[in-house]
């Protein structure tokens, strides 16, 4: 069924009795060419691109629980291409433009707004940070502007931009920034495979691999044993979990990472803006919610709820630049397992064992890289070759000293 | 969190840094064959298992001991506080 406007007023008409569902719910054969394991954003978007790009069709997408319960469904839905390092920007610039065009490309509303994202600048090194790598995204075909204190004014005239300790002294825009419905994005790409044939097999959990002869052929899992010519782990924060049952140990520890949402507001904050001297960002949903986090807590865990000194370190960044935050109310809040890598970097590559394959590391950032990492992953599977832009999304890059590590901070999960 | 140091009493754990695995304490030696093999495994590799953790936490904000921890990854339940000088003298390093 394809959506349009003209079908919204037919069954308006109607009583809507004419929706269908959007996908098959699919019972899992004895075999497939492609199995994917985790039915995140990443997972689906990998069915999808295989099936219409690579045109291969017996593939099933495997999740324990429901699509869309992980990650993709947890994120405040930040899209920005805003990376500096090589290995980085290319990618992340193919994911906006794959962004710009995704709601025809699936024929469904993922709420695609691209409403600008600013990273606020407080001291005179960080304007130089951000000079530079605002450079480096133009060098890459991205948008950056430097923005003033006064055009940063004109359209949040609400910023607190004499705070004594930390003042605001310009900024770095990415216009073409902005948010999008998450959840809409998990249910727009597994409509858009299941119509390409691709099986999406709910309350599957994947507990453990089948080798012969060195070589993964399929997957256990609670609704029996699935064969597989090549298997795609793509499971975010449990990536440790699953690739341990192939003996693996990854470059990786899972944190957890809180959101928050205020009360409903009428219009308030155009755009995306982040704190440059604390960790806080924020936007408002079109439901009228501020929707705002900071960093991860800091700790391993698969717990999928966070401590208290977080919210405190979280609502006094925002106090510091948006003290008219402090008025609303918070309306909940939760959390989400991240797969924090070594370099904050993530991985798209291939294991030593043939025909098993490994997407994450994707750390509290994955949710804008959902299309190019499904585009990416996909040409992997079906060409046995990294796309060219995700080559250095390499599992030896730490042997080699090819790490991809934005900020600096070197091998401390919890400080990228 | 709450963690019960060993020398102090019970301290609000956002006094500590987090600094990863506990098998950190146990750092390659430069000099074997396998070194550089050792010193990636050691510096990049991490079991990250859903449950019981021994951990290092740093008392960063306090009288900066290193603490070795056992907490579950799961719940964030505290089963175990120890000084990482005295799990690292008992697990045979010399200082
Ligand atoms: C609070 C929060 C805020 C965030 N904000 C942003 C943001 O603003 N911008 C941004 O770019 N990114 C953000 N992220 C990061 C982003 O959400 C993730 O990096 C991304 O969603 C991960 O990919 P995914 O969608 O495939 O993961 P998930 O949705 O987590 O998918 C993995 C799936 O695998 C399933 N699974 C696990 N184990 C198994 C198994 N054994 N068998 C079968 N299935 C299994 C899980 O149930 C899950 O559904 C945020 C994350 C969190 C938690």
């Amino acid at each position: 069924m394809r959506y349009s406007g003209f079908k919204v007023i037919r069954e308006a008409l109607h009583g809507h009795r004419g929706w269908g569902p959007a996908w098959r719910d699919a019972a899992p054969a004895s075999d497939y060419d492609y199995v994917i394991i985790g039915g995140g954003g990443h997972g689906l978007a990998t069915a999808y691109y295989l099936a219409k790009e690579f045109g291969e069709s017996r593939i099933a997408v495997l999740e324990k629980g429901w699509i869309g319960g992980g990650n993709v469904g947890r994120n405040t839905t930040i899209i920005r291409s805003n990376y500096e390092r090589d290995g980085n920007e290319p990618f992340y610039e193919f994911s906006l433009k794959l962004w710009e065009g995704l709601e025809q490309e699936l024929n469904y509303n993922a709420m695609v707004s691209q409403r600008g994202i600013l990273n606020l600048i407080h001291s005179d090194a960080q304007r130089d940070a951000f000079v530079r790598r605002g450079n480096a995204m133009r060098l890459h075909g991205a948008d950056a502007e430097l923005m003033s204190t006064e055009q940063i004014l004109a359209k949040y005239p609400f910023l607190n931009v004499d705070n004594a300790r930390f003042p605001i002294k310009g900024g770095l825009a990415q216009h073409r920034g902005g948010t999008v419905r998450h959840d809409a994005v998990a249910w727009g790409y597994a409509r858009a495979a299941d119509a390409r044939g691709v099986d999406i097999i709910q309350n599957c959990e994947v507990t453990g691999f089948r080798m012969e002869n060195g070589r993964c052929t399929g997957v256990e899992t609670t609704r029996g044993t699935i064969g597989a010519k090549k298997v795609a782990a793509c499971v975010a924060g449990s990536s440790s979990r699953l690739m341990e049952k192939a003996g693996m140990r990854l470059p990786i520890e899972s944190h957890v990472l809180q959101a928050f949402v205020s009360e409903g507001l009428k219009p308030v904050l155009p755009g995306v803006i982040t704190f440059g001297a604390g960790h806080f960002y924020c936007s408002q949903s079109d439901k009228g919610g501020l929707v705002f986090g900071g960093d991860i807590d800091g700790y391993n865990s698969y717990a999928q709820r966070g401590n208290l000194p977080v919210v405190e370190d979280v609502c006094e960044g925002g106090m510091a630049i948006f003290p008219m935050l402090g008025r609303a109310r918070l309306l909940r809040m939760w959390g989400g397992v991240v797969d924090m890598s070594m370099d904050g970097s993530p991985i798209i590559d291939r294991t030593h064992i043939d025909g098993l394959y490994f997407n994450g590391g994707w750390c509290y950032g994955g949710f804008k890289a959902t299309p190019a990492s499904g585009f990416a992953y996909a040409h992997l599977l079906a060409t046995d070759r990294p796309h060219e832009i995700a080559t250095a999304y390499r599992f030896d890059r730490f042997q080699k000293g090819l790490m991809i590590d934005e900020k600096g901070m070197g091998n401390q999960p919890n400080l990228h | 969190m709450l963690i019960d140091h060993p020398i102090l009493g019970p301290r609000d754990a956002s006094e500590f840094v987090y600094k990863g695995d506990a098998n950190l304490i146990h750092r390659p030696d430069w000099q074997a064959e396998d070194a550089a093999a050792q010193f990636f495994e050691y510096g990049y590799l991490r079991d990250n298992p859903a449950g019981p953790h021994r951990e290092l936490w740093f008392h960063e904000q306090g009288d900066r001991s290193w603490l070795v921890v056992t907490r579950d990854t799961r719940t964030h339940e505290i089963t175990k506080v120890e000084l990482a000088r005295d799990v690292a003298r008992r697990e045979g390093r010399s200082k």
